[in-house]
Formats: structure tokens, C-alpha cells, sequence
């Protein structure tokens, strides 16, 4: 189930409400594209004045390609990740696979390209909630819980490493 | 020292491994399918399913085009099985590469590491069969710049530059399903969908026919229970466990149903699923949903009811179809998943009649929910243009 913390999150994304996918009808998708990015923008928003800043995301202009950074903080060490993913043709009714591509091979959790490999629930409480979720709840649901739990045990491991310098980046 | 035989010998051996590795045919091509029962006919078999009176026109196999997505532990097994039954042409669309890691599944060997799928498939099913025509398409189908290309592929891909016969879908994720859907939908196309669960003990087939058959977006796609408790399912340190035989199994039952829908004989299954572990097979048909999310597929059942009331006597091909699924004794354990809190919505149980031993994966809100609160929160954004929202989200 989902824990308390995601729940908490996934509560202050505003919920999306035009149904449409980038082979639907551009006026269609434009307006999708808008309530991704507003969506967007509050919830790194909420995440910064809750102290836990950990994505930043952007697209190329037609918003079916998107790429950015993801981090994890652990022990004072910002470890930090390229996110990358496309919009399925299907979308919203199916959701992005979101994908880490420097961290394919590193862990079982995850498929070819580095595509996270997500919870059970995750897919079914997505169908449940289309066209309300949009990537900010992808990222909330998908990407939030998987490197809080993959990212500790990869450190361990010793399969991620810290880079000098990162912060700072 | 070696004798010129010996050597001779050698050199002969090298010379078919080299073959082998380059997948380089043994044999020429044949113009017509033979039905002389001698050694070197590849064919003397499959003819004789016609001199036995199974199959009116074994021959016909040659004349069909068949596109097989997904590339795996399925599809490669169904792409050789199509081959090895010489079928008229394959068109394969897979995006990966092969790995040591699928080599507990059929098909693929080990010196072909590194290969994209449909390359290596391609070499060793020509190899096999010359006679089949093989065209391959090495990308992900699912994205916007493929898409097109895909669907286009599907209309025009056939031996005579038309429409494709059948899809058979061995994608291994909803994502893939889905976009295959959508295209066979808006073109309408028949399709098998396939898939092996991931704990690897149990697998389905499904007959699709737009507008006749529920589509994929009907209804939440159907899991084969196979009484051990999900809850109980170890994830840890794992995407997926996949066997060999599930797959090989699943891969038969989806190129019988496809044989005999090309071919017309016997029953084509609608649905059959498999559970592995008490060796259970639940059969039933999927009636379309008249409130399915995808507007290709209504307009599709839209003109199958007219189709059906200009054609009435199809109907009676299909009374054997329509007969009441009789609910036995509950031995499956078929529940619903229990609905997320984050969702308090209470859904209306779905109307699938289904036959013990399946269930839903999920279960979907029957009518769609109110909007009324998150207008509120969008409309205070709706004045900005996109590229001032995407300049907001850079300098955030």
C-alpha cells in the first residue's frame, strides 16, 4: 500500500483533468501539456518549503520527451541521478515508464533501459485515477518511494558511489 | 597427422558452423508446397494435415502475413513456430537486445548476446525456413515517433502491400498492450494478446476481434489466480521470474488459436487462460464493453451490430458461444484487489461473468468521478502559455 509520506505528497498535487495524449487533437494536448506543467510546479513547490526538494524536470516543446535530474540525500551526500522518459501514445490512460538510465544493470529492480520497476499497486491506482494523475504524481507514486528504497541498498552495495562535486552542480 | 579426409571432414564441419553463426540458409527456396512424403521435403507433414482432412487448404498458410510484437520468452517461440509451419510472412517489432539473462527461455543462444532481438530472430528463422518473407523493425512502438510508422507497417505490411492477417502480441508490459490495442482499434485488425504472469506460473491468450470481442481497454486486463496469496508473493530483489515451459506453453496455445483462425479449422479460442500450478485451463469469451474508454472501439461494436443485423446467419455459427457461464464452487479464490484508500470511490463490481479460476487486476470506477474541486486548482494557471510555465518549471 502506499505509505503515509507519499499519500501526504500525492495530496497536494492538483489533479489533472483534460484527457488527451500527444496524438490527440493539439488544442487537446496543449492544455494536458499546461496542467502538467502547473501540476509540476506545485509539487516541487510543496516539496521545497517541506525541505525535501528531489526532482527537477523538463521537455522538449512538445512535452513527449521529458529529462531532468533526480536526487537522493543520504548521510549529508547528494547522490544524483539523469531521469529520463517518453510519453506513451497512450497517455493518460497508461502511465510514463520512467527511466534512470545510468543505473541499468545496477540493480534487479529495474528493466531494460533503466525503466524502474514499480510497485503492484502502482499501475492499478493509476488506471483508477486517469486522467486525474500526470507526471507529478508519476514521479510522487513512482519515482519518490522507488530511490527511497533502491538508492540505500545500491550505496550499500557499493554498486552507487558519491561523486565529488555533486552538490554543487 | 591428419588424413586429407580427416581435414576434408573438419573443413566441412567448420564450414557449417560458420553457416550456423551467420545464419546462412542450407537450403533454396520452394516455389510450391509439396505434399510428397520424402526426407527432404520440408513440408511432407504439413501437407498431411490436409490429406487427413484436418485443415481444407494447408497451402493457404503461405498467402498470410503475420506481425508478432514483442520479441521474448512468447514471441520468439511463436515467430519460430510460424516459421517452422511456413507461414507466407512474418514482421517482427521488438526494441531489445538479447541477454544472457533470457537465456532460461527458448530460442535465442548464448553467442547471440549483444544482437538486437529481431536480427538474431531474423537470422536463425531464416536459416530455418527460407521460404518465409521476414522484415524487421528494431524500436519501441509505444512512442510518438514510432507509432506512426508501426500502424502504418500494419495496414500495408501484407504480401500484397494491404492489410495484415493477424497481430499476435507478445509484449511483456500494459504500456505496449495498450498502444497495440489502440492501433488494431482504430484500423481493425484481429489480435491475439498473450502474456505469462510475472511469478511465472500461470499465462493467458485472448482473441480480439474490434467491435466483436472486448478490446483491451473493455476491462481491467484478467489475471489467472492461481491460489497462492499475491500478498505472499516475494519481490524482493526481483522484477520477474519467467520459465521456459510457461512460455513455450503459452506460445502453443497462441499459434494453434492462430493456425486454426487462419487456417479455419476447429474452434478458435477466445480466451484461454493457464495456471501452472494445478495444470487449469478457464476458457470463456469477453462480450465488448458498450462503455469502453476507447471511442474506436464503440464505433467498432457499432458497425458489428450492423454488420450482424445485415448478416444474421453468422449468428448461428456463434450460439455455442453464447452459453451461460455456469459459476461453480469459489475453489479459485476470485476477489477483487482491494481498493486503495487513496481512492475512496466505491466501484461497481465488474460485470464480466467470469469463469472461476480469473479475476481483474484491478478494478475501475464504473462512472467517472466528479471534477468539481480541481477546476478550482487548475484555473489559477489557466491564464499562462505553456512557454511561460516551462520557463517557471526551469527557474523554480
Amino acid at each position: 500500500m502506499v505509505d503515509e509520506a507519499t499519500r501526504k505528497s500525492l495530496s497536494g498535487i492538483p489533479l489533472l483533468k483534460t484527457k488527451a495524449g500527444p496524438k490527440d487533437d493539439p488544442k487537446l494536448w496543449l492544455q494536458r501539456l499546461k496542467e502538467e506543467y502547473t501540476a509540476l510546479i506545485k509539487y516541487v513547490e510543496n516539496n521545497k518549503a517541506a525541505g525535501n526538494d528531489w526532482f527537477r524536470l523538463e521537455s522538449n516543446k512538445e512535452g513527449t520527451r521529458w529529462f531532468g535530474k533526480c536526487w537522493h540525500v543520504q548521510d549529508m551526500l547528494k547522490y544524483e541521478f539523469d531521469v529520463e522518459f517518453d510519453i506513451p501514445v497512450t497517455y493518460p490512460v497508461t502511465a510514463p515508464e520512467l527511466a534512470l538510465p545510468e543505473l541499468d544493470g545496477k540493480t534487479a529492480k529495474m528493466y531494460r533501459g533503466g525503466k524502474i520497476c514499480l510497485t503492484d499497486h502502482f499501475k492499478p491506482l493509476w488506471a483508477k485515477n486517469v486522467p486525474k494523475f500526470g507526471i507529478a504524481h508519476a514521479m510522487a507514486l513512482g519515482l519518490g518511494p522507488w530511490l527511497a528504497v533502491e538508492i540505500p541498498e545500491m550505496i550499500e552495495k557499493g554498486a552507487v558511489v558519491y561523486k565529488e562535486g555533486e552538490d554543487k552542480k | 597427422m591428419d588424413t586429407v579426409e580427416e581435414l576434408k571432414a573438419r573443413v566441412l564441419e567448420l564450414e557449417n558452423e560458420v553457416a550456423e553463426l551467420k545464419g546462412t540458409s542450407t537450403r533454396g527456396r520452394i516455389d510450391k508446397m509439396s505434399a510428397e512424403v520424402v526426407d527432404s521435403n520440408p513440408y511432407s507433414r504439413l501437407m498431411a494435415l490436409q490429406k487427413m482432412g484436418i485443415v481444407k487448404n494447408y497451402e493457404d498458410v503461405r498467402t498470410f502475413t503475420v506481425a508478432v510484437v514483442g520479441v521474448g520468452g512468447v514471441g520468439s517461440v511463436t515467430a519460430e513456430m510460424l516459421t517452422r509451419c511456413g507461414i507466407g510472412k512474418l514482421i517482427l517489432f521488438d526494441y531489445d537486445k538479447v541477454e544472457l539473462a533470457n537465456m532460461n527461455r527458448l530460442f535465442f543462444q548464448p553467442h547471440q548476446s549483444g544482437q538486437s532481438k529481431v536480427e538474431a530472430a531474423k537470422n536463425t528463422l531464416q536459416s530455418i525456413n527460407p521460404d518465409v518473407e521476414i522484415e524487421i523493425y528494431n524500436y519501441n512502438i509505444t512512442t510518438v515517433d514510432n507509432y506512426d510508422d508501426f500502424v502504418s507497417r500494419l495496414e500495408t505490411g501484407s504480401k500484397t502491400k494491404g492489410q495484415i492477417d493477424l497481430l499476435l502480441s507478445c509484449v511483456d508490459n500494459f504500456e505496449a498492450r495498450m498502444t497495440i490495442n489502440n492501433a488494431c482499434n482504430a484500423i481493425g485488425l484481429n489480435w491475439f494478446e498473450s502474456g505469462v504472469a510475472e511469478n511465472a506460473v500461470s499465462g493467458h491468450i485472448q482473441f480480439i476481434i474490434p467491435g466483436k470481442y472486448a478490446c483491451f481497454s473493455c476491462a481491467p486486463p484478467l489475471i489467472v489466480s492461481t491460489k497462492m496469496d499475491e500478498k505472499m508473493l516475494k519481490k524482493e530483489g526481483v522484477c520477474a521470474a519467467s520459465l521456459p515451459t510457461t512460455m513455450g506453453i503459452v506460445a502453443g496455445l497462441l499459434v494453434q488459436n492462430s493456425l486454426k483462425y487462419l487456417l479455419k479449422f476447429g474452434d478458435v479460442s477466445t480466451y484461454v487462460g493457464y495456471n501452472a500450478l494445478e495444470d487449469y485451463f478457464p476458457t470463456m469469451t469477453l462480450k465488448p464493453n458498450q462503455n469502453c474508454d476507447d471511442s474506436k472501439c464503440i464505433k467498432k461494436q457499432a458497425e458489428y451490430q450492423l454488420y450482424i443485423k445485415e448478416h444474421p446467419e453468422v449468428l448461428i455459427e456463434e450460439v455455442k458461444e453464447e452459453t451461460e457461464v455456469v459459476h461453480e464452487d469459489n475453489d479459485w479464490g476470485i476477489s477483487l484487489v482491494e481498493s486503495d484508500p487513496t481512492n475512496e470511490e466505491v466501484s461497481e463490481e465488474t460485470s464480466l461473468n467470469l469463469v472461476p479460476g480469473l479475476k481483474v487486476a484491478y478494478d475501475i470506477p464504473s462512472k467517472p468521478l466528479k471534477e468539481s474541486h480541481q477546476e478550482v486548482e487548475l484555473d489559477d494557471d489557466a491564464g499562462e502559455s505553456l512557454d511561460e510555465l516551462m520557463n517557471r518549471m526551469k527557474n523554480i
